[in-house]
């Protein structure tokens, strides 16, 4: 094989994935190792860093032997991974003192309350941009330095570092200490107009300086394997969601992308400028490539294919997550049945951590059928919910949607999506835009690539869904949604219930 | 009149008693609970693993009733499952041949497409997931004449409507073409449905080499067939490719 190739890691929160991409973007092999997930006590959710190191230095090699390639095929890495996933380790030896915590981790909450009590909000939110929740990497640091033994003595004396995944993997491949703008962005420690870490917010949170990785742009040569790939340059880093929009190529103001995984997200590139949401939007980093960074706006929902396995699992509705589509199509509508999935309250846009899950509208005519298109509907209207509130935000209406993860091979779900939100919603050849972004990065730092226009035309349409929905249905399906969601608020009425 | 076959009786009383039990088996509870040697046991219980109707707990070593038995009684593949296996696969396809890729199964006489990825090249494209094409004048229509015999009805009770100049008219002609389309591994369409648009189709064989569904590349007649109105061997190959990996990934199971 004459042509080299990027390779990508996907550390993601249930496996890690090595994947390699040619000049075209198309991918040539994948490898992929699951990781144990360690659930102490309700709420609590562990990775065991090391073991996740293990699994890299086992599916780069398998990567590469699928596709018939040594490492001198490789011109660069990139890495996208899980975002706010939290792991200290000691310097010297190499060990984390500790499991990580993950993003889905909420035994922050105290912290978190009593920063809030404290009346530190506002400036939080002021510098990083974002408004204390236990979804952010600070305050799970701040937990580890108080919990762990020897964290903080450790941390100020210098032998105890602190990161999020793609630094723990940065650190083992090159030895080089360092963390990249988009994953630092939602660490609640990080300025969001300097890109430094912000003395006051570290203060605040009881972080000492020297445990933190040096901010980095996304795409430049952080340092060179020593091992797993020796001799090539790590030259990207993304937090996942960021990696795919840079994946999904939505390089321009008012682009917006929606990953369908577990949860969903939708990013959208608000330009230089960093916009405020008054709409239940969080403003992050999208990316930084040369000086000026790119900004984007995000809308999580928590709730979208987890809410397919749970009617698979849980109920035992159907036999695989595909055949959701099938007990769909077998019913004309959702018969006046909505399920509002809360599971772990509503995110984006609504942010009500006391919502619980709902099903209205039962009547002795609901069948498995119409359960089945409630279930899609929900991740159709949340959809919908986060468009409205970037459009309300931003000011640039979402004109199409870019869509990519695992539900797009759902075509009903998809086309209901372009129903609810009036726009056509496209989905790329090829769904892996996580990893891309990732070898995106990682490619345009090394020359590989030479700008953004190569890589937009490397993006092709493999799927359109037009709207086709009449307007007034839309309205009346769209109030139907609204009132059933007003129905799971404030069922959790004390955290003791919990 | 023969006999019973022993073997099968008791392959089938492996099966009622691994069904029985909440619980794995091992082989000498097996063999003790069935009055068998251990050797007789193990046979059977190894050719049932073969087929996929048992499956070995890799850790115990202890046997169970095998996810192959339980799609039986589903009559075949959902389609969406069918779908969601292909896509990777077919969007591949689609990126090293520059053509639209197609999934079609036998459905009532016809042909239903499952699955559609676009041509990428750019170009305006409607989305054609559902549609419903004739048998007769498509390359997936062919593909399963010629490969999904039980799936589909015999070329004498199909309506040979002429779609275009160059559809099949005629029931010897048909079966030329899918005596043809067996002995390559895959079908053509040289614009007898739509004119100008041709295609290939493979076929895409789940557990026990059953051919549950046909993968198609789609364009213009003159991308896919040479001069000679062969179809160009470098398509041919990625094709056959394509359907050897779907077809591994339905076989693997869920």
């Amino acid at each position: 094989m004459s042509e080299r190739v990027v390779a990508a890691i996907d550390q993601g929160t249930t496996s890690t994935r090595c994947l390699l991409f040619n000049r075209a973007g198309r991918m040539l092999a994948v490898a992929q190792r699951e990781h144990r997930q360690h659930y102490p006590r309700p709420g609590l959710v562990e990775h065991d860093a090391a073991e996740i190191w293990r699994n890299v230095t086992r599916v780069v090699p398998a990567a590469l032997k699928s596709a018939g390639l040594t490492p001198d095929d490789i011109v660069a890495l990139g890495i996208a991974n899980q975002r706010e996933t939290t792991v200290i380790w000691n310097r010297h030896t190499g060990a984390p003192l500790a499991r990580a915590i993950t993003w889905q981790d909420t035994r922050t909450d105290g912290i978190v309350a009593r920063l809030v009590e404290d009346g530190h909000a506002p400036l939080i939110k002021e510098i990083c941009g974002l408004s204390p929740a236990t979804y952010f990497a600070g305050p799970r640091l701040r937990w580890l330095l108080d919990h762990v033994p020897g964290a903080r003595e450790g941390a100020e004396a210098g032998d105890v570092l602190f990161g999020t995944m793609e630094s723990w993997l940065i650190w083992r491949l090159t030895g080089r200490h360092v963390t990249d703008v988009t994953n630092a962005s939602r660490t609640m420690l990080m300025d969001v107009r300097t890109l430094e870490w912000s003395d006051e917010l570290l203060a605040i949170l009881r972080v000492p300086r020297r445990m933190l990785p040096e901010i980095r742009p996304n795409a430049e040569v952080y340092g060179t394997c020593s091992t797993v790939l020796p001799g090539v340059p790590v030259a990207g880093a993304l937090g996942d969601q960021q990696a795919a929009l840079v994946g999904q190529v939505c390089f321009s103001p008012g682009e917006v992308k929606c990953t369908y995984g577990t949860g969903a997200f939708l990013l959208m590139n608000t330009g230089t400028r960093l916009a405020e949401s008054t709409h239940g939007l969080i403003p992050t980093v999208g990316y930084l490539f040369d000086d000026k960074p790119v900004y984007a706006l995000e809308g999580a929902i928590a709730v979208t294919g987890s809410l397919v396995q749970w009617f698979r699992d849980s109920l035992g509705m159907i036999g695989t997550a595909a055949q959701i589509e099938t007990l769909a199509s077998s019913v004309p509508d959702n018969g006046g049945c909505y399920i509002v999935p809360a599971f772990s309250g509503l995110y984006s846009p609504r942010w009500h951590p006391e919502a619980r899950g709902v099903m209205v509208g039962l009547t002795s005519f609901i069948n498995r059928g119409h359960l089945a298109r409630a279930v899609l509907e929900a991740t159709g209207w949340q959809t919908r919910e986060v468009v409205d509130a970037m459009n309300a935000d931003s000011g640039v209406p979402v004109t199409r949607l870019k869509v990519d993860g695992g539900m797009t091979a759902n075509h009903l779900l998809m086309q209901f999506v372009a129903d609810v939100l009036d726009v056509p919603v496209e989905r790329p050849l090829g769904s892996e835009a996580v990893s891309l972004g990732a070898a995106y990065a990682a490619g345009l730092a090394v020359g590989y690539w030479p700008d953004l226009e190569v890589l937009r035309s490397n993006w092709h349409r493999a799927a359109a869904w037009e709207p086709a929905m009449d307007d007034e249905l839309r309205r009346r399906e769209h109030e139907n949604w609204g009132r059933a969601v007003n129905r799971s608020y404030g069922w959790v009425q004390s955290p003791a219930e919990e | 009149m023969p006999g019973s076959i022993q073997s099968i009786e008791r392959a089938a009383a492996v099966l009622r008693l691994l069904g029985s039990t909440g619980r794995p088996l091992g082989l000498n509870e097996l063999a003790a609970a069935l009055d068998l040697p251990r050797p007789t046991a193990h046979g059977i219980v190894r050719t049932l693993r073969e087929v996929g109707f048992v499956e070995q707990d890799p850790a115990s070593a202890r046997y169970r009733l095998g996810s192959a038995l339980r799609e039986l009684g589903r009559g075949g593949w959902d389609w969406h499952d069918l779908r969601a296996r292909a896509m990777n696969w077919a969007d591949s396809l689609a990126g090293s041949t520059g053509l639209a890729v197609h999934l079609g199964v036998a459905d009532g006489g016809a042909v239903r497409l499952v699955h559609h990825v676009f041509r990428p090249d750019g170009s305006p494209q409607r989305i054609r997931t559902g549609e419903e094409q004739p048998l007769h004048a498509t390359a997936l229509g062919k593909c399963l004449l010629a490969f999904a015999p039980i799936a589909t009805p015999p070329a004498r009770d199909l309506d040979l409507q002429p779609w275009t100049g160059r559809t099949c008219v005629t029931v010897a002609a048909l079966e030329a073409q899918l005596a043809l389309a067996r002995r390559r591994g895959w079908a053509t369409d040289t614009g007898e449905y739509e004119s100008g648009v041709g295609g290939a189709a493979a076929p895409l064989r789940a557990s026990g080499g059953i051919v549950v569904a046909a993968l198609g590349v789609v364009g213009p007649v003159e991308d896919l067939y040479g001069l000679g109105g062969e179809l160009r061997p470098w398509l041919a190959e990625q094709l056959v490719a394509a359907a050897r990996e779907i077809s591994a990934a339905l076989v693997a199971g869920p």
